[in-house]
């Protein structure tokens, strides 16, 4: 069963070594970075058993570090491990994940290395901020195999296409546009607190504007440096996008 | 009938059909309560010859994670004045760990403690205190079971049935 899919996907995966693209030849190496012990554990074996190298610490400091921007180098893999991927929690103490991902983004040497936010709260502000800073993707928690699987497909694809806003239909873009449709006279899959018994993938959207022709204009949280308050308070809003995951597979 | 090899301590084949059997229903049973969700299927998915384990790891750091947020939250909550809003985010951790596991009762408890510290509702928080410090210790103890049986089966020759 699932050992079977993983399998073959790993198969099929191995095929698109061949490509030219720069993590294409070798394991795509993740960064993780997530405060909660358990959520570390999980997200570093979805990415293990995605055959990706793994490094996971916890806090955007230590990331930081990691990937040498404190100290002001200059080349983004000094410590020898190229990073192809940064993964990290939206809500921790001290910077959050989305302080974390300006910082990357404002460095000429790590810019180029794509962001994926994840966060327990289907909150489409949140999730528009991070995408309008340059984040590839913005996963919703708890995150699935599923989603792993996405990523990985993403990191194996020609890097030029990741900033193509018409990229060749991704099945998540093709959704988005479906559901823009529909829109905000949806009803309620369930609650905002998320609390339905099969937890939804991932939020996807490839371009800056993940939400052309749905604007919900809600009072924008503010994202105080301190992730403890302010920035984790739960969305009382429905965000489309839930409507939007419910129509992907959900393994 | 499969056949068995290399191992001596392997019980007829009914006894495993047996033991997979109730392992099922039990398994269900705690899906039907509500107990867990599907993001605890997601995580027996995961296991593979290179980590056998891995739910009963993610489980163990869970149990020793909740434990200290509990004890953190019932300190605040002893405090006087109550800082709610650490309240909040210790309560907010438990949540986003619990869902990680697919403890979904706990989980949504953790919803309503939540928005007591919003409210700064000291009762309703008390409550929901002893109600996430009892609905965690009934999942370690099924959990407990659960791998117990899993054990039984691997110890019996058989294999543990995934849930679909």
């Amino acid at each position: 069963m699932a050992r079977n899919g993983v399998a073959s996907w790993r198969r099929r995966s191995s095929d698109q070594f061949d490509d030219p693209s720069p993590c294409g030849s070798e394991d795509v190496h993740v960064l993780a970075v997530d405060d909660s012990l358990v959520d570390r554990k999980v997200i570093e074996h979805l990415l293990k058993i995605s055959s990706c190298k793994v490094t996971a610490v916890d806090s955007g400091i230590r990331a930081l570090q990691f990937l040498g921007l404190d100290e002001e180098k200059a080349a983004g893999d000094f410590n020898g491990l190229k990073v192809d991927l940064i993964i990290t929690d939206y809500c921790m103490p001290g910077m959050t994940g989305y302080e974390l991902l300006k910082k990357i983004k404002e460095s000429s040497a790590l810019r180029e290395i794509p962001v994926v936010i994840m966060s327990s709260e289907n909150v489409l502000a949140r999730i528009d901020r991070c995408l309008e800073e340059g984040a590839e993707d913005f996963i919703v928690k708890p995150v699935k195999l599923s989603d792993v699987k996405r990523l990985r497909d993403f990191m194996t694809r020609d890097v030029g296409d990741r900033v193509r806003s018409d990229g060749e239909g991704t099945t998540h873009k093709r959704k988005l546009q479906e559901s823009s449709d529909v829109s905000s006279s949806s009803p309620s899959v369930s609650s905002a607190s998320s609390s339905s018994s099969s937890s939804l993938p991932t939020t996807p959207s490839r371009s800056p504007s993940p939400s052309p022709s749905v604007s919900l204009s809600e009072p924008s949280s503010p994202s105080p440096s301190t992730g403890s308050s302010g920035p984790c308070s739960p969305s009382s809003l429905e965000s489309p996008t839930r409507r939007l995951k419910m129509t992907s597979c959900c393994d | 009938m499969p056949r068995f090899h290399g191992q001596s301590n392997h019980a007829p084949v009914d006894i495993v059909n047996q033991l997979q059997k109730q392992y099922v229903d039990y398994l269900s049973s705690l899906f039907h309560e509500g107990v867990l969700d599907d993001q605890f299927t997601q995580l027996q998915k995961l296991q593979d010859e290179s980590n056998p384990d891995f739910t009963v790891e993610v489980a163990t750091l869970f149990f020793v994670d909740s434990d200290k947020l509990i004890n953190n939250m019932a300190a605040a909550l002893e405090r006087s004045p109550v800082d709610f809003k650490q309240v909040d985010a210790d309560v907010h951790q438990l949540k986003g760990s619990s869902s990680s596991i697919g403890a979904m009762r706990v989980k949504n408890l953790c919803i309503t403690f939540r928005s007591f510290c919003e409210t700064q509702n000291y009762e309703g928080c008390l409550i929901c205190l002893q109600q996430v410090k009892n609905e965690c210790a009934v999942l370690k103890d099924k959990l407990q079971n659960l791998f117990r049986m899993e054990q039984q089966i691997v110890g019996a020759g058989g294999s543990v049935p995934l849930m679909d």
